[in-house]
């Protein structure tokens, strides 16, 4: 679809085609709803079921069951009757529910009346030594590769990091042929005594024996090594992982560097429409505010699935059903809906265990707060120890920081530093994350050209609101 | 750094720096340099240092190129087409010029 053919008004726009937008749209679209769902890939399927609809990977079971079960959430999405635009790339929100969108180069704003923000989660940063040199990638990109293209990484390969899909990610690339060297698990032992208290719900909740069974089927061919320390060596590309625990240093030469930390809330756009966020201490993120139907503070947004704080992908799809349920009610009071508190038990279970992962994946501290030159924003090249002396001589927030470094300025948007920056703030000003609080964002949340402005069909009043 | 578990898709022909790089259908920009074996995409403004894809998924604007002309697009979310003329990029940062 053309930017030129989208209406310039419409009941629902849903951002992100992930299980929560997919679920939103085909409920809204089905109770008869207006129904439009951008999403900037190629495809739908968000980052759980990337490719889902034209991966080359043939061999189901490198991806795995839960994987093929976003083939049903876009089936019933495309058939629901919802416009479904990819390669829209969204680039504004307002609190009046404008949608700045750009589709191929050119720009369109639209009128919706109401919003899911579905635009789910993005990998919390692990800012290591050396993390920005070729060769080092987060262990997402390399998932992302294998489902959309079916890339396998070739050569040595180590892991690092910590997280739930840390296991999953590498059970993946192990079935499709990848040699890992290594896996360096950063998630301290310590959590393990906080963590058990949580280990009944746990016990209960679907993730369980899935989740031993990857540990499995990983650890019985990959050598796990607990590690509280890891850096990337190399000039000019990656050649070397250093790392060191209690037993000493040891170094591993190595073609490809994998990363991960977990996932958070990917906040930019909902944060620059206004909406009200809240740092969560046992997810160590800010989250929007949301109410029980993931409404937030500005009427007629709402934000489902993981950008709502991470439950993953089954919780998400729920997720979205019940945005979408309160969403046509506000449109269509007379709509025929599903019964929402079915919805609501279903999600309760998949949530169940959330608290146990959360704590026994909790990100160790000297991983989130780096020292030295250490880079924290990549885009600007902003090492810890800036960061850390501007605190120290009084910058009392990331915005200050911003004006100080130029730390999020860059075209990333602080996705991949603001949480480090304001956890290293909190830290050297003795306070806490709530306190600092994050980047204020604002529009456009996606770099977008000139010419791109210049296609809009909106006077220059209008142009001036949105350009930086 | 990665091989293809299959041959999927049909061939696609780019220009890479003005070098031919065969892709497959189904790459985007930044998955296709990765199959090439490409080591970086751009350098950075403020150090020259280079860098590759990242994130591969909208978020880091390393996979920043110019493609067809128009400069620092993410390679990560732009689909392969055939004839495509993809430039690596020496330091710019804005989208766009
Ligand atoms: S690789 Fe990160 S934005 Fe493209």
């Amino acid at each position: 679809m053309n930017a030129a053919d989208l209406p310039s008004s419409c009941d629902l726009v849903v951002i992100g085609g992930g299980p929560a937008g997919l679920a939103a749209a085909a409920l809204a679209a089905r109770a008869g709803v207006q129904t439009v769902l951008f999403d900037e890939n190629a495809g739908v399927g968000g980052q759980i079921y990337r490719g889902i609809t034209a991966t080359p990977v043939e061999d189901r079971a490198i991806l795995g069951a839960d994987y093929w079960a976003g083939v049903g959430l876009v089936d019933e999405a495309r058939a629901s009757g919802a416009v479904i635009v990819n390669g829209a790339i969204v680039w504004s929100l307002d609190p009046a529910r404008r949608v700045g969108v750009s589709i191929a180069g050119k720009a369109r704003l639209i009128q919706a009346r109401q919003v899911i923000v579905a635009t789910g989660s993005l990998e919390r940063p692990l800012p290591i030594p050396g993390w920005t040199l070729p060769g080092v990638m987060t262990a997402g990109a390399a998932q992302t590769a294998l489902k959309a293209q079916g890339l396998v990484p070739d050569g040595r390969t180590v892991m690092a990091g910590a997280g739930p899909l840390l296991w999953l990610l590498a059970a993946q690339l192990l079935r499709a042929g990848a040699k890992i060297e290594a896996i360096l698990d950063t998630a301290p032992r310590m959590n393990w005594l906080r963590a058990a208290w949580h280990l009944p719900d746990f016990a209960l909740s679907p993730y369980w024996s899935k989740g031993l069974a990857l540990l499995r089927e990983v650890k019985a061919k990959v050598p796990v090594i607990r590690v509280d320390r890891v850096e990337a060596h190399g000039r000019d590309r990656f050649a070397e992982v250093a790392f060191g625990s209690a037993s000493g240093e040891r170094r591993m030469k190595a073609d490809l560097l994998l990363l991960h930390h977990g996932v958070v809330p990917n906040v930019n756009l909902a944060l620059a429409a206004g909406v009200a966020h809240r740092w969560n201490g046992r997810q160590l993120c800010f989250e929007p505010v949301v109410d029980q139907d993931f409404g937030t503070s500005i009427p007629g947004i709402a934000v489902a699935g993981d950008g709502a704080g991470i439950a993953g992908g089954t919780a998400a799809a729920e997720r979205g059903r019940i945005a979408a349920i309160a969403a046509v009610a506000a449109l269509k009071p007379d709509a025929i809906l599903p019964q929402v508190q079915a919805i609501r038990q279903r999600l309760a279970r998949e949530e169940m265990g959330r608290a146990f992962l959360d704590v026994l994946y909790q990100p160790a501290p000297g991983h989130r707060r780096p020292v030295g030159d250490t880079i924290v924003c990549r885009c600007e090249e902003v090492t810890a120890r800036q960061v850390r002396d501007a605190a120290d001589l009084g910058c009392e927030g990331p915005n200050q920081m911003k004006a100080f470094l130029r730390c999020g300025m860059g075209p990333c948007q602080g996705r991949l530093c603001g949480l480090t920056v304001t956890e290293l703030i909190a830290e050297q000003r003795r306070s806490n994350p709530a306190e600092v609080g994050y980047y204020r964002l604002r529009p456009p949340v996606k770099p977008i050209s000139l010419a791109e402005l210049a296609s809009l069909p909106i006077s220059d009043a209008e142009r001036k609101a949105v350009e930086r | 750094m990665f091989k293809r578990l299959g041959s999927t898709g049909t061939e696609v022909m780019l220009k890479v720096d003005g070098k031919p790089v065969r892709a497959r259908s189904g790459d985007t920009v930044a998955a296709a340099l990765l199959a090439a074996g490409i080591d970086h995409c751009r350098t950075t403004p403020v150090t020259g240092a280079p860098r590759a894809p990242y994130c591969l998924m909208g978020v880091c604007f390393d996979c920043l190129v110019t493609i067809d002309g128009v400069g620092s697009r993410q390679g990560c979310l732009v689909p392969v087409r055939e004839g495509m003329a993809v430039e690596t990029q020496l330091g710019r940062r804005e989208a766009g010029r």
